[in-house]
């Protein structure tokens, strides 16, 4: 991919970025009792040109943080700039000239058409709304889409229902083309789709890529999904960026110890490989970001946690023999040549099995 | 077709179970599937779900399936279980679980091996517990169905098995509903209760589907250890072939409703012979591999299992099609050994095949 893009041409700026969701009990006057921190406090550079893969397991925010560079969700706190501008404090006018610019791709083909709208129509909503074509010209702009990605244009007039999973995911990538955007945000946009229709929209994906010069932020949790895409990735656990390197180096040589358990976790589609693989298998599961833990967020189930890790938060920097942008928020990295699968930790380790929020009276 | 024959199917199971004698057909194997037919009758025709598919599973070892969506293998799974809707899905073929036919075999029959003999993990355990007991009281009506213990009894049971799957503190865990379980844990907890009767086959249809990967990673070790423990032979349902890789001894790979191929793990990873298979490995990016530029696709979509393409129905997709003399779109293929306990549906001749995967397949890989 385009690898080469120019080190400080930063299209999307995120920094402290929180986001929190208030949860609300009462009958008449609704009282915040608690808080989901969704994100907690993000930083990250999405390049002019790159693809930035975020990973992460569910509910680490990775898909708020998504619709808060979109601006689908206002942020509680912190900046995002695009292209220089911050978004947070932009008009409903100057928002609809960005939305032109920033593009979304759902995860889910079948919840993100609507079933009783023609395709044609679903595609050319975009000219529609922000009155660039009608008539006989948003017809043919729409029909130069369909083929764009794939779709015969003379299906213009059928339902999202006559078409496959892999169909309707090319709908949703037309209609995200339809402005022409810089920015593509794309949320889990295979894991709902077979292996084989995968590999298709992967491809897409990357031919619009090289073909329009687009700039994605690729979220999956299939990682060797985002290792296939990605340029950079950013690993996410519990609302904070653990780590941000480069695809390969991630991969090659993960440094904290919850990207290494999770590349060590993914399953490998060959006998023998699979029978050498050391898994490191992590104790419980992820906590409630309503209440996550002390200190570094992931100390309860890190099989290198120390005391310090408990009482204070490790900042993303970059840590001693890495490359200059390849950050990582521990205090103790894993060093090569570590096998964590006999580290022992220096605090009890507790399960994490989630504690639900006690009925709160 | 079916009521009249299946009944009589039935009657004849019943005869030879009374009286011991020989049957027509004496399985050798734990659990031997012979030209299995599901089909269900639908407005649009008759659905083929699954359509003549035949394997063999020993006891303490475990084969995996593989498909897309619409393969057939969770109907497969279903109706080794008996629990497809009897009133509208037409099953025909042998299904030897044991010694006992069950495909011919009344409800009570089935209803009574199930659980105990046989047992299955779904895929979405939200969905598949009910939400208006406790979990605790989930497993001990499964357990007291086939034991006659005192409810204490199960009780100590269903507490001693959701602490054997890693549930922390089971003696308070017993007494909450599935909601108060994280995925992980309910998974757990299904696992406990399909294991509370120590059957001796287990079908775990896509039991990691929807979860994350690091919990994914607990559940097939769990797996793993109590397939040891209980020595139970595993049916693991799948699209993930990464998961199948590391649990399974064999792989059945199924096509429209059909096994395409069936063989040892290293057959289908290291010598696959149908193109199907073929495609599923280039489709898939993988971390162990150099990150190559494209991954190669299989072309165009699964088949519609009411009107299936004539012939070999991965003729429309397969990129050798072509060197079948046009026998690949008129003729079925039949599942044929091309190498002992390796076998391959596909009209390519077998040194064809073999050429195609080691000149032009492995080396894109």
């Amino acid at each position: 991919m385009t690898a080469e893009a120019a080190q400080d041409d930063v299209l999307v700026s995120v920094e402290g970025v929180v986001k929190y969701f208030p949860i609300k009990q009462g009958i008449v006057f609704k009282k915040e009792v608690a808080r989901v921190h969704a994100v907690d406090g993000v930083d990250l550079k999405v390049r002019r040109g790159e693809t930035l893969g975020i990973v992460g397991e569910s509910g680490c925010g990775k898909s708020t943080l998504a619709r808060c560079v979109t601006g689908l969700y206002p942020v509680t706190a912190g900046r995002i700039t695009y292209d220089g501008e911050d978004i947070t404090g932009f008009s409903r006018s100057r928002m609809k000239a960005f939305r032109r610019d920033v593009q979304m791709i759902f995860q889910d083909p079948y919840g993100s058409l609507n079933p009783r709208r023609r395709v044609g129509s679903i595609i050319g909503d975009p000219f529609a709304i922000h009155n660039i074509a009608d008539g006989a010209d948003r017809k043919k702009r729409v029909q130069e889409l369909m083929e764009l990605v794939g779709l015969n244009p003379e299906h213009y007039n059928r339902f999202p229902a006559e078409f496959s999973g892999g169909q309707r995911q090319r709908i949703g990538v037309a209609r995200a083309l339809a402005l022409k955007p810089k920015l593509i945000v794309c949320d889990e946009p295979v894991s709902a789709l077979d292996v084989s229709i995968q590999a298709q929209v992967i491809n897409l994906l990357k031919d619009l890529q090289d073909e329009l010069g687009l700039t994605y932020v690729f979220i999956a949790h299939d990682l060797s999904v985002v290792r296939h895409v990605s340029d950079r990735i950013a690993v996410m656990y519990l609302g904070k960026v653990a780590e941000l390197a480069d695809a390969p180096a991630l991969y090659e040589q993960p440094r904290h110890p919850y990207s290494a358990a999770l590349l060590s976790a993914a399953s490998i589609a060959d006998p023998d490989e699979a029978e050498r693989a050391e898994r490191i298998i992590l104790i419980g599961d992820v906590p409630s970001p309503i209440d996550p833990p002390s200190g570094c967020r992931f100390h309860p189930r890190c099989p290198k946690a120390q005391e310090r890790c408990v009482a204070e938060e490790p900042a993303l920097v970059v840590r001693d023999g890495d490359a200059a942008d390849h950050l990582t928020a521990c205090h103790f990295p894993v060093e090569p040549g570590d096998d964590l699968t006999r580290a022992h930790a220096g605090i009890s380790q507790e399960s994490t099995a989630p504690a639900l929020p006690e009925a709160t009276t | 077709m079916a009521g009249k024959a299946s009944k009589a199917r039935g009657a004849e199971t019943i005869d030879t179970a009374a009286t011991g004698a020989a049957a027509a057909h004496t399985p050798s194997a734990f659990l031997e599937v012979r030209d299995l037919k599901i089909h269900f009758p639908s407005d649009d025709g008759l659905v083929k779900s699954v359509d003549g598919l035949s394997f063999e599973l020993e006891r303490g070892r475990t084969l995996g399936i593989v498909g897309e969506s619409g393969s057939g293998k969770s109907v497969t799974s279903l109706g080794i279980l008996g629990l497809h809707n009897r009133r509208n899905a037409k099953v025909s073929g042998e299904i030897w679980l044991d010694g006992q036919e069950l495909v011919g075999a009344t409800e009570e029959q089935v209803r009574r091996l199930r659980g105990r003999d046989m047992a299955m993990i779904f895929q979405d355990p939200l969905s598949s517990m009910h939400p208006f007991y406790t979990v605790g009281q989930q497993i001990v009506e499964a357990y007291r169905i086939h034991h006659d213990v005192s409810k204490k009894a199960a009780r100590k049971h269903a507490i001693e098995m959701l602490g054997r799957v890693g549930i922390p503190k089971p003696d308070r865990r017993v007494d909450d509903y599935p909601h108060q379980f994280s995925g992980g844990m309910r998974q757990r907890a299904m696992i406990a209760m399909a294991l509370s009767c120590d059957p001796e086959l287990l079908i775990a249809d896509e039991p990691t589907t929807a979860l994350d990967v690091t919990v994914q990673a607990q559940i097939l070790d769990l797996i793993r250890d109590l397939q040891r423990e209980f020595n139970s032979a595993v049916i693991m349902i799948t699209h993930d072939l990464g998961v199948v890789a590391e649990l399974s001894d064999d792989i059945l790979v199924m096509y429209g409703g059909r096994s395409v191929e069936y063989g040892s793990v290293e057959d289908v990873f290291h010598r696959p012979e149908h193109p199907y298979t073929w495609g599923l490995l280039g489709s898939m990016p993988r971390l162990d591999r150099d990150r190559t530029e494209r991954l190669m696709p299989i072309k165009g979509t699964p088949p519609s299992l009411i009107n299936l393409p004539p012939g070999c129905a991965f003729s429309p997709r397969c990129a050798f099609e072509g060197l079948t003399d046009g026998k690949a779109t008129t003729e079925r293929p039949e599942l044929r050994e091309s190498a002992p306990g390796h076998k391959v549906a596909c009209h390519l001749p077998a040194e064809r095949r073999r050429q195609i995967w080691a000149e032009e397949i492995a080396p894109k890989l």
